[in-house]
């Protein structure tokens, strides 16, 4: 399937420029604490440090020692202390207690924070509370984007999701803008950008402000359009169990700064390996979108052709022999190693995956997605509770139900909720409240059929007078219309039809043909109709906040190259699973589109439902 | 114009020439007798302090601020300590150095703006001289004390008072000094007698100027170019040496016999000047000295001083206002008598154009055979940059134009800048403005500066009728001199702040780039609150309104602007403003309001005040979120009770958010909580019983089919044991692997170890029959079969009994 649809899709931007000039940032700010000096790193910023400078590099700009941000007191004998940090407070806070324990026992260091990607007042308070902003030098290490592979960019701000859909807090806002502007400054100018979600809104504003700010330029631009989309949009789709190969993948092995550790399980031997997983590597960029059902086929067919690539050297004279050697020996050794790595993967996955329970998983998923047995589901997943199969997943199931039902009935919210606590605990008394606040997981209000709801949460969201709406009206408010919304978008697919997975129609084989992703939907029909308009009822049910805005005045000018135009940067507010970059990049191959995806981080289901838990004491 | 060449005066290969710039507007009665006088380069304006020794309270002297062509522009009674010199800033403010080493800082106007000190040690010595200097950092100050040591600030806005090597043997003042900007350092350098030294930061370099004339024996005065880069000595035998300013090249000595020590010196060059030259002025006599042997003599009618500039000298005296400089290449080449140069026929030619003659033709010819109508033309143009006289400047000009007609490809920028900047010198040497820019200075200065300089006297509609005229661009043209008004509008006190408001929204309107903040910062320093307010509504980013308001204490109005802005740092700072500003409740009933400050508030509490966060929800009733505050806070506590505490009242405010679930799921924790630590307690043994009884290498005692291995009491145990030699150990290690969690340890003191002989023996001397048989049921057939025996003996003694 990978060569069907439009073969005319143009080329993607070079994004490696991103890490070069982050890089030669880090080192600028490197050496303005000349000298030999330890370095502290944020555990978080490991693996995405280590894409920009490896230890090399960082050697060579004199850092002596690295050692990872545990918030313990320090063992160090450098005169200086460089520390790389995002600006939380209670990284701060030990940095600040580090200088007093040295002040305290008479110790003269250099200290030097690097904030990134940006440094909050908020931080900078703590060092003045704890008595040693003298004592510090902070810089910031504009570090916004990570480019992951030829179309992903990431943020790597897990906590933006948490922090801002949950907690309120608005403070990243401004360095997604950031984000934003590096990119519009490196490859825009863009002529059009869209966006749904209060955040989204809040993103763009933030950008065109620093836009407007600084200076402006004109330049070819390589990005033509610009999507922004929250992630509470849609939280359907990061709940649903992947199916695809690099989404199960990630949800098995949780992948990582796009490598991933197969463990002694996958590799067959005693040692784990650190896996790069982008398009150079040939045999997963075959399979990464694939549908796991295909993938063995496609394995196995690739060790064939490999077995007849090796075969050749049979009958081979010694000058082809040499010429094989040299030429093509190491593409198809290079090849094997791969090959049996992702074998293994396979199989891992299979092991676990084709198991009675994953199937019956899948089957209760489908059947949510679907709204038909109901009550078989709920029954599934009260056993699913009881049998404490996975506190996780059984928090995905429960939100599943909620999100698609439209809030569970007061019986059950109930019921389920007890079975749940006592089989993991009472502190998830807090996820809970959590999962509430967030609109994952609530009580129907009695009395209420769907429509009432409707419309009555579309006066509330389009009374503007109304303002500021009350706790109890925004949870209203944030109700999914789950059911209106698949209904107006055609987002299941009839039953009953085969659904040829190989050969796949629309976006939904991602999971397995029972369900096409609400954002990627979204994403589709607004690229089509070049604007919101004739969606407006759709818009009105997830709670509006939607824009489109034609870029600068020189539209005519961006017109002329028309290849920008089809490049289309989706920015995920909040995060995006592997299996939505999947569907985009089929939905491309299809329309002729290329899609860069920015996100704030990877996430998937397990991700996502950890930022909201309480549990940890 | 006939007469263009009457005021030149040739010097070697140059001409000089004395222009008149101004008839002074001033109405001094004594001239410049006794006074301390300090004009600005680029044509500033002069500072006046007349007799400024007075010290007596009844006459106080008095200080006049003049513009360079002698309008008043401010004049006031000096009240402070004497004055040792005045001076001039980069920025048209007036320096006043007084004895006392206090540097006093007036506006053009006379306001006054702040002051400083050139440190505490000058105190006592006193500040015998000053100079105040100009490099790329800013306008400096230097002193020497009567202690013979120098001070020096390089930029007096960002004050580092550097104090310099002693100077050795240097008694009192010096016999003269300077001040040089070199790699970037300013040096002073210091003639004491015939010693020569450099005094930068660190050290003090005695220096020999090459070649000087070994007549010397004294150097009595010095002097440094207006770029730092060419220095004269005048010695005590008459001699002007004249060499570079690092002292490694000698460019002339010239004899002057003068041996009066002069009273003023100046570099008079341009750049690219043919010749270095020394203005040198005595009493009534003024010499200028170039490379040859012969020099130029002026007489002075009156007190005079010298402002060196760039591009020549200027000469103020009483009446008049002089411009001494070297004739620029072109003007000499077009005017100079009989000249053959292509521009002069090009004048020529538009001459007999004028007066409709056919020789026109002709020298147009002479000049386009040899191919240099170009050249002509640009002679032309550059010559009317360097004119003073409107009329010269027309004439040129119109030659240029003429010439230029016969030309295809010339660039018209040259004649059309030319043509643009002439028309704002000329408006800017006005009388009534009185800036006498040349042409170089002009280009040197730049239009912004130019602008700024007419800011700083309140010429806006000039300034404003020239950022049009030469389009410069609003943000840096229109916009920045508007604001200035804007400034200068709220200060004045007379007009109500509605009126003020208004007109100055009226002007500013739409015009880009200019902030009302600043504006209303600037009337907020005037003491006009409400003015400020009033103009802060203005402002388009409500970012830019915030620090203000809260300078303001509008700190609600500020933290609404903030969330507007979108900006977290600033919601925050506005946030920990308030906090230490108002007291709790009203800061949290303000925060109450703001969702998005409480949110980002609540962030911070949660990582430092955990107590503040209590308080918060408590403040807004927030059971719910109270009764998780409790419950996480229950996580942390160690000791049951506490927990259990914690857990309660969490229970309390769940019931109060009528959250019965939350509520009950808390009350069945408690329950819970408290059944497991009861299990602890009281059970906490059954586990090692249990790991006993199942232990493979401990052998109990088997009676029937049962073995007996331990029996728990309320406060002891007894264990049954046989194999004693691997039960023993084995047992002693459980019960300490087990006492290191539950904290029971084995008793020496109180633990017997009782075996089944003695039991037996100690039956059997009793004759118990009952304890015997007991002893005897307990018995099993792994029993020593001789202690059965007596065991029965024994039994059956005591049944005869």
């Amino acid at each position: 399937m990978a060569q069907s649809g439009r073969r005319d899709a143009p080329e993607l931007p070079d994004f490696s420029l991103l890490k070069r000039l982050a890089r030669d940032q880090l080192i600028y700010l490197l050496e303005q604490l000349p000298g030999r000096k330890d370095l502290f790193i944020d555990a978080d910023l490991m693996s995405p440090l280590d894409r920009i400078a490896n230890v090399t590099t960082l050697k060579q700009h004199e850092v002596d020692k690295l050692y990872k941000v545990e918030l313990k007191p320090i063992v160090s004998t450098a005169d200086q202390l460089c520390f790389l940090i995002r600006p939380r407070i209670q990284t701060v806070k030990w940095i600040s207690d580090v200088v007093n324990l040295d002040k305290a026992a008479g110790r003269l260091r250099r200290y030097k924070i690097i904030f990134t990607p940006q440094k909050f007042y908020a931080c900078e308070a703590v060092l003045e509370e704890q008595g040693v902003f003298g004592d510090v030098t902070c810089d910031e290490w504009a570090f916004y984007l990570l480019p992951l592979d030829d179309d992903i960019i990431s943020l790597e701000l897990p906590e933006f999701f948490r922090e801002n859909f949950l907690e309120g807090d608005q403070r990243w806002v401004g360095a997604a803008g950031g984000a934003l502007r590096l990119i519009h400054s490196l490859y825009g100018p863009f002529s059009k950008v869209y966006g749904i979600g209060q955040c989204a809104k809040m993103v763009y504003e933030s950008w065109r402000e620093q836009v407007e700010d600084g200076e402006q330029k004109t330049q070819q631009p390589e990005i033509g359009n610009v999507f922004l989309i929250d992630r509470d949009v849609d939280f359907i789709t990061p709940l649903c169990s992947q199916v695809v190969y690099e989404g199960l993948v990630d949800d098995i092995f949780r992948i990582k700064c796009g490598s991933v550790e197969f463990g002694p399980e996958v590799t067959s031997s005693d040692k784990s390996i650190k896996v790069m997983l982008n398009s150079q590597d040939k045999v997963f960029n075959e399979i990464r979108n694939e549908h796991f059902s295909n993938v063995f086929g496609f394995l196995s067919q690739k060790a064939r052709n490999l077995q007849t690539a090796y075969d050749k050297r049979r009958g081979m004279d010694i000058q082809q022999m040499k010429a094989f050697v040299s030429e093509e020996l190491k593409g198809l050794k290079q090849e094997h190693r791969l090959l049996s790595l992702h074998i293994g993967a396979s199989e891992c996955i299979m092991k676990k995956k084709t198991k009675q329970d994953f199937q019956e998983l899948l089957k209760t998923e489908h059947s949510l997605l679907e709204g038909f047995e109901v009550r078989e589901c709920v029954s599934f997943i009260e056993e699913h509770i009881n049998r404490q199969i996975s506190m996780i997943d059984s928090l995905r199931l429960l939100c599943l139900l909620s999100l698609t039902e439209n809030g569970l009935l007061p019986k059950d919210y109930r019921s389920l909720k007890a079975q749940y606590l006592q089989s993991y605990g009472i502190e998830h008394l807090l996820t809970f409240s959590n999962l509430k606040q967030m609109g994952l997981l609530v009580e129907q209000q009695p009395g209420e059929t769907l429509t009432v709801m409707e419309s009555k949460v579309g006066k509330l969201v389009n009374d503007k007078t109304a303002g500021k709406l009350t706790d109890a009206f925004s949870s209203l408010a944030k109700k999914s219309n789950f059911r209106a919304l698949s209904k107006r978008l055609v987002l299941i697919p009839k039953s009953g039809e085969e659904y040829d997975l190989r050969v796949p129609r629309d976006m939904a084989y991602i999971f397995s043909g029972a369900y096409v992703p609400l954002s990627c939907k979204l994403i589709e029909q607004v690229l089509e109709r070049d604007g919101w308009t004739g969606l407006e009822e759709i818009t009105r049910m997830l709670n509006g906040h939607e824009f489109a805005v034609s870029g600068g005045a020189n539209g005519t000018e961006s017109r002329i190259k028309a290849d920008s135009q089809r490049i289309v940067l989706v920015m995920f507010l909040g995060g995006c699973t592997y299996s939505e970059i999947s569907a985009l990049r089929f939905l491309g191959r299809e329309r002729g589109y290329k899609f860069i995806v920015v996100t704030t981080a990877i996430t998937n289901s397990g991700r996502l439902l950890e930022a909201l838990l309480d549990n940890h004491p | 114009m006939a007469f263009v060449t009457a005021n030149w005066n040739p010097l070697g290969e140059a001409f000089y020439r004395k222009t008149e710039l101004y008839e002074m507007g001033w109405n001094l009665k004594d001239g410049l007798r006794d006074c301390l006088l300090a004009a600005a380069p680029y044509g500033g304006p002069i500072a006046l302090l007349k007799e400024p020794q007075r010290r007596s309270p009844s006459s106080r002297p008095q200080l006049e601020i003049y513009s360079a062509s002698g309008v008043t522009m401010a004049s006031f009674l000096w009240k402070s300590g004497v004055v040792r010199q005045l001076g001039w800033t980069v920025c048209d403010d007036l320096l006043c150095i007084q004895e006392d080493g206090t540097v006093l800082i007036y506006d053009l106007f006379g306001s006054f703006k702040r002051h400083f000190s050139m440190g505490n040690e000058v105190g006592q010595s006193q500040v015998v001289e000053a100079k105040v200097f100009h490099s790329p950092y800013g306008t400096g100050v230097a002193i020497v004390t009567g202690a013979s040591r120098f001070t020096l600030a390089t930029n007096i806005d960002d004050l580092k008072l550097r104090r310099l090597p002693e100077v050795p043997g240097l008694q009192g003042a010096p016999t003269c000094w300077a001040v040089l900007t070199q790699d970037r350092q300013s040096k002073v350098l210091v003639a004491n007698g015939g010693d020569l030294f450099i005094l930068d930061y660190t050290a003090c370099t005695a220096v020999n100027p090459p070649g000087l004339s070994p007549q010397a024996s004294s150097i009595v005065h010095m002097c440094v170019s207006f770029s730092y880069k060419y220095l004269a000595l005048f010695t005590d035998s008459g001699h002007v040496w004249m060499g570079s300013a690092n002292l490694k090249e000698k460019l002339s000595e010239v004899e002057t016999k003068v041996r009066n020590p002069p009273k003023q010196m100046a570099w008079c060059r341009r750049p690219k000047s043919r010749q270095p030259s020394v203005v040198i002025m005595w009493d009534r006599h003024l010499l200028v000295v170039g490379e040859g042997k012969d020099t130029i003599s002026y007489h002075l009618e009156d007190d005079s001083i010298l402002v060196p500039e760039m591009d020549g000298v200027r000469i103020i005296n009483g009446t008049n206002h002089e411009l001494l400089q070297e004739v620029p290449a072109s003007c000499e080449e077009i005017f100079k008598i009989a000249s053959m140069a292509p521009g002069a026929l090009l004048l020529e030619a538009h001459k007999e154009y004028e007066k409709e003659s056919q020789k026109a033709d002709e020298y147009l010819r002479e000049i386009k055979e040899q191919g240099l109508l170009a050249e002509a033309v640009r002679q032309c143009v550059e010559a009317a940059g360097h004119e003073q006289e409107a009329e010269t400047q027309k004439t040129l000009l119109r030659a240029a134009s003429f010439g230029k007609c016969f030309l295809s490809n010339f660039p018209p920028e040259l004649f059309v800048i030319m043509c643009r900047d002439l028309r704002v010198l000329n408006a800017v040497r006005d009388y009534t403005v009185g800036i006498p820019l040349t042409h170089t200075q002009f280009k040197q200065m730049t239009v912004q500066v130019l602008i700024d300089r007419l800011v700083y006297r309140k010429l806006y509609p000039l300034a404003i009728e020239i950022c049009r005229y030469l389009k410069t661009p609003e943000y840096q043209g229109v916009s920045r001199v508007l604001k200035h008004w804007a400034c200068c509008k709220v200060q004045q006190k007379e007009e109500s702040d509605e009126v003020i408001a208004r007109t100055i929204s009226l002007k500013l309107g739409e015009a880009a780039g200019i902030s009302y903040s600043e504006i209303a910062t600037k009337a907020y320093e005037c003491g006009r609150t409400e003015l400020a307010i009033k103009l802060l509504e203005f402002e388009p980013r409500s970012g830019e309104q915030v620090p203000l308001l809260l300078k303001m204490k509008r700190s609600q109005l500020a933290l609404s602007k903030a969330i507007e802005s979108g900006d977290t740092d600033l919601v925050y700072t506005v946030v920990t403003y308030l906090k230490n500003e108002m007291n709790r409740g009203d800061f949290f009933m303000t925060l109450r309001n703001q969702p998005v400050a409480l949110s980002l508030y609540r962030q911070f509490c949660k990582h430092q005040e955990q107590d503040t966060l209590k308080d918060l929800f408590n403040q807004d009733d927030d059971h719910q979120e109270l009764g998780n505050f409790y419950v996480k806070a229950s996580y942390k506590e160690k000791r049951l009770e506490a927990r259990v505490a914690h857990l309660q009242s969490a229970v309390d405010e769940y019931n109060k958010a009528k959250n019965e679930f939350a509520a009950k799921a808390t009350e069945e924790e408690m329950r819970l909580l408290r059944f497991q630590k009861k299990l602890e307690e009281e059970k906490a043994i059954e586990p090692l019983a249990i790991a006993v009884r199942m232990h493979t290498e401990i052998q109990g005692i088997t009676i029937g089919v049962t073995e007996h291995c331990i029996s728990l009491f309320a406060d002891d145990i007894i264990f049954f044991l046989s194999k004693l030699k691997t039960s023993i150990p084995n047992l002693i290690t459980l019960i300490e692997k087990f006492g290191r969690f539950s904290g029971y340890k084995i008793n020496n003191s109180k633990s017997v170890l009782i075996d089944m002989e003695g039991a037996a023996d100690a039956a059997i001397e009793r004759r118990n029959e009952g304890e015997i048989s007991t002893i005897l049921s307990r018995c099993s057939p792994t029993t020593d079969r001789a202690l059965v025996e007596r065991l029965n003996r024994a039994k059956s003694t005591a049944a005869k009994k």
